[in-house]
């Protein structure tokens, strides 16, 4: 390389000047984390990322891949940290040595588009939802519907359904509190990313499902919390398990998130949904990060741990501005018990 | 460089300054280069093949579990049940199909026009600008054509276009009147019922996947309607005939088999669409008559499910894969049957 370089000597320069930039950099070289999975995190995990390199250097890559791919490629060991919408069994975790712990908190909310409705005027319980989405209840003006929304009289109108077409997180949760409010759900539908929906069209992605409420007259679909606010589409408020019907707030996501019962829960095995808080609202969704109790690579690990950390603790504004939860102080400590409990680092 | 090489070699045997020996010479590394040029050829050709063979040995060995589990059973059960892993691939293929075939409903006929516009009709200055607008419209990245029949069309199609068609041809009008044409032709009522109040169905992806394939159709078929000869389309119209005599009569029996090709150009590339369908096909998993529902294909199925499926359903998905190689190579067989049946029934 050098005498073919010595010809010209602006080459020379530059693989001198370049060799030189590499010595300096790797003497302040960071290390880059990866992890990949669920996509409903991905927004939050890319603001917590920027400002925790702005702070430390350490660059963290996080590729929304799916839950599915997540969890496929932490078990082949390829990435830092997975991250799933559905929790790994307790089995699957001893079988491949990982930990898994959540991270930050989201609201599902049910969203309407009915002339002359507004966001949180439509009340529904989780036992009318699930029969407008088995296809029992067609119609707006269901005597089912009415008991729950006395005072607001719905227009006749048919409903129609708009379910997520991908597999998805925000549909295993939704169809989670489904199975639990509804036994036929649960013997008929079941609960998973993606389900066989008895009725209804699907819409790509959480803006496609939006996308199709805003077009149909008498649709109901459900999106991300933060979907339904930036398109303006009307959210319906929901009856929770303690039989009050509550509002899709940060205070009723935290609240969902601060009454389940996690202590109980062995490697936070807990599915949010249909939590027993007076205040809880009834679809609050997880994701959880997946790691190697042992692993693979030490360093990358120490980094990926003192991230979460900083997210956990630090990072409840970022979360907040994009319409996430950060977890309660109680979950916090319990996770930082867990990871000194469980991993070796 | 390397000829002062092999002139170093060869020089010990042959007499350079024998002109025989020299012919020689040149016809044999003529010989040697041909053998290179041919072997770099089958390998061109070969990598083809390979890729074909490895694609299709990898999504039939994918879907292998599916397959073994479902047997015959997964080509012709509607079932897509992810909660109670049972999956059937009828629904989907039936979509492909059906979309694919709106399409060519309508791209053949208006690419005809086209074409036969631009090379017999078109004043001279129309022709480049308009045949260019053609050939960009083919470019244009499929997943435009999608958000643009998921915001625009689809409730254009809604408001404006769907209503008249359940209320004049379809089963469930919604006076409940039935049309003459709903209650005298068969089929026709179940074809444009629909009680779904929105855009999104196999009807309006068929027309978007025409929309996408004209180009394709319509730019082959200005090509080859280019090359028919000057003086069989002068005899013709020496003769009396009107512009539409000689297209039909002279010019498309003259390029019919690249006419076809040019259709199944379209027909391929309208099965394997992915995203502009998947936006605006309504993605639901049921077997409906009505072209106005919502449906499914293999590509969009597979484009929506496989990021977060795993185990059976994985699995069933890279059958369904497989299946659209399957349909794919079908119907480039039929039309290579076409050809041949048209060949010979012309005696060439």
């Amino acid at each position: 390389m050098l005498t073919t370089s010595r010809k010209n000597p602006i080459r020379l320069a530059a693989v001198a000047s370049f060799a030189v930039a590499s010595t300096f950099g790797m003497a302040a070289q960071a290390t880059d984390i990866t992890g990949a999975g669920s996509s409903f995190v991905y927004p939050v995990m890319s603001k917590w990322s920027a400002s925790y390199a702005e702070q430390t250097g350490n660059r963290l890559n996080y590729q929304s891949v799916g839950s599915g791919a997540g969890i496929a490629q932490i078990k082949e060991g390829t990435i830092d940290f997975g991250a799933s919408d559905a929790p790994m069994s307790a089995e699957d975790l001893q079988k491949f040595g990982l930990g898994q712990f959540p991270i930050v908190v989201g609201g599902i909310v049910p969203v309407v588009n009915i002339a002359g409705v507004e966001a949180g005027q439509v009340k529904l319980d989780g036992a009318t939802l699930a029969d407008i989405f088995l296809g029992k209840i067609t119609n707006w003006n269901d005597p089912k519907i009415a008991a729950l929304n006395s005072g607001l009289t719905l227009p006749a109108g048919k409903i129609t359904v708009v379910h997520r077409s991908d597999g998805s997180g925000t549909s295993f949760n939704f169809t989670n509190f489904l199975s639990k409010v509804s036994p036929e759900w649960a013997d008929k539908v079941k609960f998973g990313t993606a389900v066989d929906w008895p009725t209804g069209v699907g819409g790509k992605g959480n803006e496609g499902v939006s996308q199709y409420v805003r077009q149909i007259k008498g649709s109901i679909g459900y999106v991300e919390y933060a979907y339904a606010v930036k398109n303006k589409i009307s959210w319906v408020n929901l009856k929770n398990a303690a039989g009050n019907v509550v509002e899709p707030t940060a205070e009723t996501f935290a609240a969902a998130a601060a009454t389940a019962d996690w202590a109980s829960a062995k490697d936070f095995n807990l599915i949010m949904t249909n939590a027993p808080g007076d205040n809880a609202w009834p679809i609050t969704a997880t994701t959880w990060m997946i790691m190697y109790k042992t692993p693979k690579n030490a360093g990358n690990s120490k980094v990926a741990f003192d991230f979460f950390k900083n997210a956990l603790e630090n990072g409840q504004k970022a979360a907040a501005d994009l319409d996430y939860v950060a977890l309660p102080p109680e979950l916090v400590s319990q996770i930082e018990a867990y990871w000194a409990a469980e991993f070796k680092n | 460089m390397s000829n002062t090489d092999q002139r170093g070699i060869v020089a010990t045997t042959i007499d350079a300054t024998n002109p025989s020996d020299m012919q020689e010479l040149h016809s044999r590394r003529d010989a040697r280069h041909e053998r290179m040029f041919r072997w770099l050829l089958k390998g061109c050709a070969l990598l083809v093949l390979a890729a074909l063979l490895g694609a299709a040995g990898a999504t039939l060995w994918g879907g292998r579990d599916a397959f073994a589990t479902f047997g015959w059973h997964f080509l012709i059960s509607d079932a897509w049940d992810p909660g109670n892993d049972v999956y059937g691939a009828l629904v989907p293929v039936y979509g492909t199909l059906i979309t694919s075939f709106i399409a060519l409903l309508i791209a053949v006929p208006v690419s005809f026009g086209i074409a036969v516009y631009l090379s017999e009709v078109a004043p001279a200055w129309l022709r480049a600008p308009v045949a260019s607008a053609i050939e960009l419209l083919a470019g244009i990245p499929s997943i435009i054509y999608g958000m643009w029949g998921l915001f625009i069309f689809a409730p254009f199609f809604a408001d404006h276009i769907k209503p008249w068609l359940t209320n004049n041809l379809g089963n469930q009008p919604d006076d409940g009147k039935l049309s003459w044409v709903a209650e005298h032709v068969p089929f026709i009522g179940k074809l444009f019922g629909s009680d779904y109040p929105f855009g999104a169905s196999i009807l309006v992806a068929g027309i978007v996947l025409a929309i996408m394939v004209i180009p394709f159709i319509s730019s082959v078929m200005r090509e080859v309607f280019q090359t028919v000869p000057t003086r069989l389309k002068e005899s013709a119209y020496a003769l009396g005939s009107s512009t539409w005599e000689v297209s039909w009569d002279i010019v498309l029996p003259y390029t019919r088999s690249a006419v076809i090709g040019g259709i199944f150009l379209g027909l391929g590339r309208a099965l394997g669409e992915t995203m502009a369908v998947t936006f605006v096909l309504g993605n639901a998993m049921n077997l409906s008559a009505s072209l106005l529902d919502p449906g499914t294909s293999i590509a969009s199925t597979i484009a929506n499910q496989f990021s977060e499926a795993a185990g059976l359903q994985k699995s069933s998905l890279m059958a369904l894969a497989f299946l659209l190689f399957v349909v794919t190579f079908i119907v480039l067989l039929i039309a290579r049957l076409m050809l041949r049946r048209l060949a010979s029934k012309e005696g060439r």
